[in-house]
Order: structure tokens, then C-alpha cells, then sequence
């Protein structure tokens, strides 16, 4: 059994909770003491059934304005899979939150309100999951129960769609007609809309295909902690422990170290107390190379035929996410996995309009601003560009003076 | 299928090593938070398998209520000489004796409240910049939200409005002097996951966790361990019972549950069928709907 990790784009008033609540409640993932005090609770339905949106709405301040602001994580299991839900709000002044939640997930549901079709809110949602990579999308056409489960309407929705995903390059794009307030085709398939033949939401959760990364050419390893016990009898011992990000590695493969382009060969693998072979992406290890050479924490082990970028001027796609705005000025510092490094904004290529998708030029660049930036940072990075590989392709950017994560970045070119 | 498949609990392992390994890096003088109950028990196995055969990169810190279960001090000692590794104990005795708390009276008395006291003067006393935890996001409203890396003013408040963003598998631990960062390995872990884990690993667990017989009291309807810990009076009658606990806290504030499960197998059917979630058997939760929150804002973990 594997793990999913899926997040939903859509507001309050597209259903978003109730369709979350829905997937809970009808996989019987709510126990008994949760389901009591959502029956405590004031917030009902009009016809007097469950608020299932309750069950996602975490902090006071969310319960009491009845919107999402944070991320909130759910889990729930079937006999075919494991789910992680990045619930993410859908206002627009919370774009950061919705980019923090889907960084990390396979597959994004966008939920369209099938009274609206698709509006401003959509194409913003679908920009940023195409910002993101995300392999996986599902449009839910939400509330057909509202538009009395209309063949018509869904198709002229989802033809409208399929424009902007192609304008887009959306990968892998499906759609889904759905009722989260009457469970129409989220667990169970409805009976209302017979003309649908397709999966119901949650039987295509189950069966969709999740890549981890393990395939590709592009094998990485930042380490992050060098492990030398130097005791008497494990007086030469000298591992290099990280969590592979893509590719694989194998006893006897030439590795390359960067930033300083000095390689060796992989003599044993290590975890902790067996000795694969061949380890993949998304697994915790430990590397011995046959020679000694010098490395530590926030160096990267990459496979020597296949070796990433290596630069210091980088053309990056950013999304800010603090309340200063960026500061060409001062000097940031700029987190790529393990490693951290100093680095500046040279220049802001352009911002976009996330509404419009429009391109503008722009002086300043403020919270949940999203666009292009050229950067320079202090030490070499061994990057991959996003698109090739996600996983060694993203950085963060803190600001010094405060600590705060301010900026998500993806590395899109070599700058000149 | 593909070669590369990875196991649910393999990823979760995985995961979880990592962000240990984030702390021993980024952190200069991180802690292990010790509480005796089966998730700061997996972490350590989780912490044997990020940095064996070197030393752990950090002490193990147990907030000691004084009002143990018998059973999780005599596991802890045990596990401490088995490890090699550094413990350390914060006493809650000793801040009542000092005068810093004051304990609570009535019925409901718990330490569980005063035990925060006690975490943020020992956070202070040995500089700890980073905590690492148990906790799971599964357990409560409030812990679906909370990051991984977790920061803490100098009175160890959590503000969810002021949260970082965390994104991809990247983690900011820069923090100010005074502050500190409590770090949650197994956020994405759900209980089930944990005693699946404790069974493919093999873990021993301290014996209150499996079935057995136990002088109990019933209030709100949940069974207490009759102890010298707990305020009782003539309306509480002591019965015996046949339970099990599913976490492990403070004597006077966790409930048991009626169990014939005495072997891991029979907890791991017994929880997959169970109606009632772990945190259920809490009575500090039960206070109001945003008592988590609360406590999470006063520096508790």
C-alpha cells in the first residue's frame, strides 16, 4: 500500500470543506468522539444534516468567520491506498498557503461551482498548480445537484477547461461531475447522472498512478549529516546520511560531490542495520564512497553521467510570501534542501496576474505576488530546473532579519 | 508493479528520518522529548535508525509529573541503559516545591496544566533551541495545522496566525535567541500507523499499553486508575476491570479503556474497529472545543 498526497483548490462557497468532510465521512474515516461534537456543534445545514465543512476548520478564528486560512492536514485510509489531504484556502489572500499545501502533493482537485463554470477563482487555482508541476489534476464540477445533474452544462464547463489547461500545459487533466452536499459520485457512484461513465472521485484517487521519482536519469542525494562515530572499533567509519530525491544509487556506482566536482565510487549502502544493493527515491540512507574525500552537510551526491546545473546566477519563478516586500537591496538567504547560502534579487524579469494570467512589469513585488526573478547567490548551487526534476529544482528564501520563510522559489534557466 | 515501490511505512519511516537528521543539522543544542507513551518510543527507534552506529546528536528529556504510571519510568530507565544515550529529567515536584505552580484542587486536579511550567523553565535552563516531539496531526483540530518545524517565542507561544510556510521537503530552523522550534517527526503518521510501525519493528512497549487487571473509578464516563494521584471522595466506587491504556500521560488525566487485548495484533484489530479516537481518552481535551488550541498558545506541546 502506498501514500497519495492530494490538495483541493476552491473556496468556501465551491464546497471545498463539505467535499473533504464528504470524503471523510462516507469512507467512515470520523470516529465516534470526533462525529459527537460535530453533532454538538451549532453550525447545521439548512435541512438540519451535519456541516461536514466543521470537520476541517481547525483554529477559533476559522470557525468563527467560517473560512479556511491555514493549511489543515487530514488522513484517511482505504483497503487500495493511504491519503494526506493538504486542505488549502482558496482566497485569494491566501495564495501562499495554497502554494505551501500544494508543494508537496501528486495531484490537485479544483473544485467549479457547476452554477458558475469556470471563473476568475479557476484560473488562478490552475495557474499556480501548473506553477507547481503538479502531475495529477481532477476538476470537480461541484453542486450539480443544483443545476438538476445537467449532461449539457458539465460538458460546456469542462470544454471551457480544457482551453485553459491546454494554455496552461496542465498535465494529466480529468473531470469529475460531483455533489459534496448530497455525495453524488465522491465515494459512492451517483444515480443521478447516469449519463456519466466515468470513475467516482474517490475510486480514481485510488487507482491514479503516483510517480516517485525513483525513474528518473536524475539521481540526487543532499547530505545532511555525516555520520562518524569515532570510536576505537568504528574508528574509519564515514557515512553520509540524506533521503535520496530522485533516481537511484547502487553499490559501485561513480558519484560526483557538488559544489566541488570531485567524485568517487559508492562502496557500501547503508540502512541502518541492513545493506541494499540499490536504494531510490524518497528513501532515508547512508553512503560510504571508496575514498576519502571532503564533504559535508549541504553538499549533494549526484550520479556522475547524469550531473545537474552548477551556477550562481539563476533565473527563478517566485512566490512571495511575506508582508515586506522583496528588497533588491539586502541580501537573503536562500535554502536548496539541505544547503543554505546567501543570495540576492538581481532583477525582477516580470510579475504576473494571476487572474488574467498577463505578464506586467513591475517595480515591486508584495505578499502573494507571483513572477520571474534572476538571482544570485554567494556558493555554486547543483540544481535541476523544476520541470525536470522537482525535487532538486525548488528553494526557499528566508529573510535574515526576521527568519521568516518569505519566498518559494523554481528554478526555471541558467541566468547569463 | 515498480521496482521502486516504497511501503507506506517505509516512506513514513523515511520521512521521519529525515527531518531528524534536518534537526541534528540545523540545530545546535536539539532535545528529544521523552514522555514514556508509544510515540516518543517509536521516535527513538526512528532516531536509532538516523544516526546508529554514531551517537544520537542529542539528550533524551523527560517531564516528570511525578505522577507516573510505575510501569513507563521502570521502561524508561531500562531503555536509557539499553540505549547508552544521555537522559534528562525535569520535575514538576520540584517547580511546585519552588513555588512556580501552584497544584491544582478539586476533583479534577491534574498536573497535566502545570507540566508546561516545568518544559519551558528546563528548555531554558540547558538552551535548547529545538524540541523534538511526538505529536501527530491526526490527533486533534488544531495539530492538523500546526508545521513540522514548529517555532516558539521565548514564553514557548504558538501563534497560528504567524506561521512559516513549509514548503516542498524544506526546513527553515533559523530562529532568534530565546526562541526555540519544537519539531514533530511523525506529524503525517495516524495512530494506526504508529502501532504498525511498533509491530514491524518489534518495539517493546511498557506493559500498560496491553491488557490488563487495574483498580478503576468511572467519571464522565471514562475509567480512571484509582491512584493516591487522583482526588477522590465517597461517590467515586473503586471497581476492578480488565482495560489498557492507548497513550500513556499523567496518571490523574488519562482514561482507560476496557480491553481484553494483550497482544499487539489484537490492539491493531481493536483500533482499526474502534469508534472512539485516542484523544478521546483524554480529559484535558474535553474542556471546550478549542482546548488544544489553548494550550498549543501557552506554550504546551
Amino acid at each position: 500500500m502506498n501514500i497519495l498526497k492530494f490538495f483541493t483548490a476552491g473556496s468556501v462557497d465551491d464546497g471545498k470543506s463539505t467535499l473533504i468532510g464528504r470524503l471523510l465521512y462516507d469512507t467512515d474515516s470520523i470516529l465516534a468522539d470526533q462525529l459527537e461534537a460535530l453533532q454538538q456543534s451549532n453550525r447545521k445545514n439548512d435541512d438540519g444534516t451535519i456541516d461536514l465543512a466543521i470537520l476541517t476548520d481547525g483554529l477559533r478564528a476559522e470557525r468563527e468567520q467560517g473560512i479556511t486560512i491555514d493549511v489543515a492536514y487530514k488522513y484517511f485510509q482505504t483497503d487500495k491506498r493511504k491519503f494526506i489531504i493538504a486542505d488549502t484556502p482558496g482566497h485569494i489572500q491566501y495564495t501562499r498557503n495554497m502554494v505551501t499545501g500544494a508543494s508537496t502533493a501528486k495531484l490537485a482537485i479544483i473544485l467549479i461551482d457547476a452554477r458558475n463554470g469556470v471563473v476568475e477563482q479557476t484560473i488562478r487555482h490552475s495557474y499556480l498548480v501548473s506553477l507547481l508541476g503538479i502531475e495529477h489534476v481532477v476538476v470537480c464540477l461541484n453542486k450539480m445537484d443544483m443545476v438538476d445533474y445537467s449532461e449539457t452544462m458539465f460538458n460546456a464547463i469542462t470544454e471551457k477547461y480544457r482551453a485553459l489547461a491546454a494554455e496552461l500545459n496542465l498535465k494529466d487533466v480529468n473531470f469529475i461531475p460531483v455533489s459534496a452536499l448530497k455525495g453524488d459520485n465522491v465515494v459512492n457512484e451517483s444515480e443521478n447522472m447516469p449519463w456519466y461513465h466515468g470513475r467516482s472521485l474517490l475510486h480514481f484517487l485510488e487507482t491514479v498512478d503516483v510517480e516517485t521519482g525513483a525513474e528518473s536519469e536524475l539521481s540526487r542525494m543532499p547530505v545532511q549529516w555525516v555520520v562518524r562515530p569515532q570510536t576505537d572499533e568504528l574508528h574509519d567509519y564515514r557515512g553520509y546520511a540524506g533521503r535520496i530525491l530522485s533516481g537511484e544509487f547502487n553499490v559501485n556506482d561513480k558519484v560526483t560531490v557538488l559544489p566541488s566536482g570531485s567524485s568517487s565510487v559508492i562502496e557500501r549502502i547503508e540502512i541502518f542495520d541492513q545493506r541494499p544493493e540499490t536504494v531510490f527515491a524518497g528513501q532515508s540512507v547512508t553512503l560510504h564512497l571508496k575514498d576519502n574525500i571532503d564533504i559535508s552537510r549541504g553538499d549533494v551526491l549526484v550520479n556522475s553521467d547524469h550531473l545537474p546545473q552548477n551556477s550562481k546566477l539563476i533565473e527563478a519563478d517566485v512566490c512571495w510570501m511575506d508582508a515586506r516586500p522583496l528588497d533588491e537591496s539586502i541580501t537573503y538567504l536562500l535554502q536548496h534542501n539541505s544547503k543554505i547560502t546567501k543570495c540576492k534579487i538581481r532583477e525582477i524579469v516580470y510579475k504576473v496576474d494571476i487572474n488574467t494570467l498577463e505578464k506586467l512589469n513591475a517595480q515591486d513585488f508584495k505578499l502573494n505576488d507571483i513572477g520571474r526573478v534572476v538571482l544570485k547567490t554567494a556558493d555554486e548551487l547543483g540544481f535541476d530546473l523544476y520541470t525536470e526534476n522537482k525535487a532538486n529544482g525548488a528553494a526557499i528564501l528566508i529573510d535574515s532579519r526576521t527568519n521568516l520563510t518569505v519566498a518559494a522559489l523554481m528554478f526555471r534557466a541558467i541566468a547569463d | 508493479m515498480s521496482k521502486y515501490n516504497l511501503d507506506y511505512l517505509d516512506e513514513l519511516e523515511a520521512e521521519a528520518i529525515h527531518i531528524l537528521r534536518e534537526v541534528a543539522g540545523q540545530f545546535e543544542k536539539p532535545a528529544l522529548l521523552f514522555s514514556g507513551g508509544k510515540d516518543s518510543i517509536t521516535l527513538v527507534r526512528l532516531a536509532e535508525k538516523a544516526f546508529r552506529p554514531g551517537k544520537f546528536p542529542f539528550p533524551l528529556v523527560h517531564i516528570d509529573t511525578g505522577h507516573n504510571f510505575q510501569e513507563t519510568i521502570d521502561y524508561r530507565d531500562k531503555m536509557v541503559e539499553r540505549l547508552g544515550e544521555k537522559l534528562i529529567v525535569g520535575s514538576v515536584q520540584e517547580s511546585i516545591d519552588l513555588g512556580k505552580v501552584v497544584e491544582q484542587t478539586g476533583k479534577s486536579a491534574s498536573r497535566n496544566a502545570l507540566q508546561t511550567v516545568t518544559l519551558l523553565d528546563t528548555i531554558a535552563l540547558h538552551g535548547f533551541d529545538a524540541c523534538i516531539g511526538g505529536a501527530r496531526r491526526d490527533e486533534e483540530k488544531a495539530r492538523a495545522k500546526e508545521r513540522i518545524f514548529s517555532v516558539r517565542d521565548e514564553f514557548g507561544q504558538w501563534d497560528p496566525k504567524r506561521q512559516r510556510p513549509e514548503l516542498w521537503n524544506i526546513y527553515n530552523g533559523k530562529i532568534h535567541k530565546g526562541e526555540n522550534v519544537r519539531v514533530f517527526p511523525i506529524s503525517n503518521w495516524t495512530e494506526l500507523d504508529v502501532w504498525n510501525y511498533i509491530r514491524r519493528e518489534k518495539i517493546d512497549l511498557p506493559s500498560i499499553y496491553f491488557a490488563h487487571d487495574r483498580d478503576v473509578i468511572t467519571r464522565n464516563g471514562q475509567l480512571m486508575a484509582a491512584s493516591p494521584f487522583l482526588n477522590m471522595d465517597d461517590e467515586d466506587v473503586v471497581e476492578r476491570k480488565r482495560v489498557r491504556f492507548r497513550t500513556v500521560g499523567d496518571m490523574s488525566c488519562t482514561a482507560a479503556v476496557e480491553s481484553n487485548a494483550d497482544q499487539i495484533d489484537i490492539i491493531i484489530e481493536e483500533i482499526s474497529a474502534s469508534k472512539i479516537s485516542e484523544r478521546g481518552a483524554r480529559m484535558d481535551d474535553k474542556v471546550s472545543e478549542a482546548a488544544m488550541e489553548d494550550r498549543k498558545k501557552g506554550g504546551y506541546f
